[in-house]
């Protein structure tokens, strides 16, 4: 199975915790005209870790570097999710049951329906994996 | 190997000390004699020239500190008539008022000879290029190094400090194969360097740091040499000493002190006792034919050891090991000395945090909080919060153990730590006592 389609490019970025850190992010995204698709902050006690998925990785990437900015490139998986009791379920279940694990994740409400972006430790035999099992994953083509 | 002056370079420790021995019985004999100052000193002391009988007799001789020159500026202790003098330098004076320096021409003589036999042992001379990227003008750094260099023979690039990018420039088009400069300021050039595409290592002939005027560490070294491709060597002196005076030879195992030109002592700071070679104290200093401006036992306020066995180079003149610090950089934290310099070493070790670092130090309640900043190294980020997380253990764990206070570690953006071009200032010291 050809399952790089289905890998999507988040970038990361590390941000020390104060005022102004993300709002330098996002205009520099702004002025670059790259389009956010999906977000979230980690935090710990003094800094962390900004994670989006946008429409121009690689031009994210060389705008946040110029400025300074410690960014890295992550492979991340989208689940299309059912919008039902159970649904998050059914994902975590295949995973888990494959000894699949779960690093981190986040979801976001798409155009048609909620979406889950999942950040694990064996990328190709999760996309694999759920594939198998009927749901949908959604490709890389769809964010960028 | 090369040396400038084999006959001083190589000459048996015993006659190096005899040699001593009379130019400190003369010097003591002149000063007594004709300067008022000393002989007030040496009379407080209840010391007469006639009591330094052999070399260690120079513990009874009083001590001098950088307040006597502040107390008597300009001049007022020069022992060299005012048509005498060819030159002065200024100290910046960041801890006070400023205190002045003047040369005879037999001074500037001696400071470039000295500087040309440790550029010569590190292997400069005729051929070389040599940047020179210290400060020129009242700081001793830029004219000190530039008349050394120009007297091996090799070529003087006097760029002074800043404007970084056009230094960066002229170091590959006129092919510097040697920077003299203060550590800080290479890292500097470095980053630089990288921001506007050109590779130090790959991309210009440099082979050579001289760097000193400020403390730094043998890892700093390992991480400079790695990455820019040359070979740094440490270079030694403060102002009142004439200025950058000595340097380490290609063996890179400490500076070696001309023992002609200066006697080395090492004593505790709190009793003034000499310590013995080999034990770590403060620098204690006696230049040897100075004229302008003697200095007697001059405690220069630098931590270091001294190391007396003879240099795998061959040459007999002792070794002092790299500044550990200053007498009053000390932190007391919790009652337990803490030097800058023991954070940068231990911070070196750790390939996931960069070479620069912010320490701050608070009181939260009754107790001293010491907090170190420092910034994340590109390769080391994880999008994944524990692995920062751990890092930051990491370091933490590490400063305490070489340390043995607490330390809390806050892990910042690369770049985003102020840099400096000349003495950093890495402290910032919060506690109202």
């Amino acid at each position: 199975m050809d399952t790089k389609k289905y890998v999507i490019r988040q970038i990361s970025i590390f941000s020390e915790n104060r005022p102004g850190r993300l709002a330098a992010i996002a205009q520099a995204l702004g002025e670059e005209k790259v389009n956010i698709l999906a977000f979230s902050i980690a935090e710990a006690n003094g800094f962390g870790v900004v994670r989006a998925l946008v429409d121009h990785p690689e031009k994210a990437h060389d705008k946040l570097q110029s400025m300074g900015f410690n960014i890295a490139f992550t492979d991340v998986i989208a689940v299309k999710m059912k919008d039902q009791p159970g649904g998050l379920y059914e994902v975590a279940k295949i995973l888990g049951d494959s000894g699949i694990n779960i690093e981190y994740s986040y979801a976001y409400s798409g155009k048609e329906g909620a979406v889950l972006i999942l950040r694990v430790d064996q990328v190709d035999e999760a996309i694999k994996k759920i594939r198998n099992s009927g749901a949908t994953l959604i490709e890389r083509s769809v964010f960028h | 190997m090369m040396r400038w002056d084999p006959r001083i370079e190589e000459m048996p420790r015993e006659d190096l000390k005899r040699m001593q021995y009379k130019l400190l019985k003369s010097l003591v004999y002149r000063l007594y004699s004709f300067s008022s100052f000393y002989h007030d000193r040496m009379k407080e002391q209840n010391v007469h020239p006639d009591d330094i009988r052999e070399l260690p007799d120079v513990k009874k001789l009083p001590f001098m500190f950088k307040r006597d020159l502040r107390d008597n500026y300009p001049d007022k202790i020069f022992t060299a008539p005012r048509d005498e003098l060819v030159r002065y330098h200024v100290s910046s004076g960041t801890t006070g008022k400023p205190t002045v320096v003047g040369y005879t021409q037999n001074d500037l003589d001696n400071w470039t000879i000295s500087l040309a036999r440790g550029l010569t042992s590190i292997g400069l001379g005729r051929g070389d290029v040599i940047q020179v990227s210290y400060g020129y003008g009242l700081f001793t750094g830029g004219l000190g190094m530039h008349y050394g260099a120009e007297r091996i023979g090799a070529t003087v690039l006097p760029t002074s400090v800043g404007n970084t990018e056009r230094q960066i420039e002229l170091m590959q088009d006129l092919g510097a194969t040697a920077i003299a400069c203060t550590p800080s300021y290479l890292l500097h050039i470095g980053e630089v360097a990288e921001k506007m595409g050109v590779s130090i290592k790959k991309d210009t002939k440099l082979r050579t740091g001289i760097l000193g005027a400020e403390p730094w560490t043998e890892g700093m070294r390992n991480r400079m040499e790695d990455w820019l491709g040359i070979k740094a060597y440490d270079i030694y002196g403060t102002s009142e000493l004439s200025g950058p005076m000595f340097t380490e030879c290609s063996e890179q195992k400490g500076v070696h002190i001309w023992s002609d030109l200066a006697l080395v002592e090492i004593i505790d700071p709190k009793t003034g006792e000499p310590l013995e070679a080999g034990e770590r104290g403060e620098l204690t200093i006696t230049i040897l034919q100075k004229e302008a401006l003697p200095m007697i036992r001059y405690r220069i306020g630098d931590i270091s050891v001294l190391e007396e066995d003879t240099c795998s180079c061959g040459r007999t003149h002792p070794r002092i090991q790299r500044i550990q610090g200053r007498v009053d950089d000390m932190l007391i934290i919790r009652g337990i000395n803490v030097f800058p310099s023991q954070i940068e070493y231990a911070l070196m070790a750790i390939p996931e945090v960069g070479q620069h670092f912010q320490i701050v130090v608070d009181r939260k309640g009754s107790l001293d909080d010491l907090l170190v900043r420092v910034e994340l190294n590109k390769e080391s980020f994880s999008d994944k919060i524990n692995d920062l997380m751990l890092i930051r253990q990491n370091v933490e764990h590490r400063l305490r153990n070489s340390l043995n206070v607490n330390v809390d570690v806050e892990l910042v953006e690369p770049g985003s730590l102020p840099r400096f071009e000349g003495k950093s200032k890495k402290v910032i010291d919060k506690r109202v006592l």
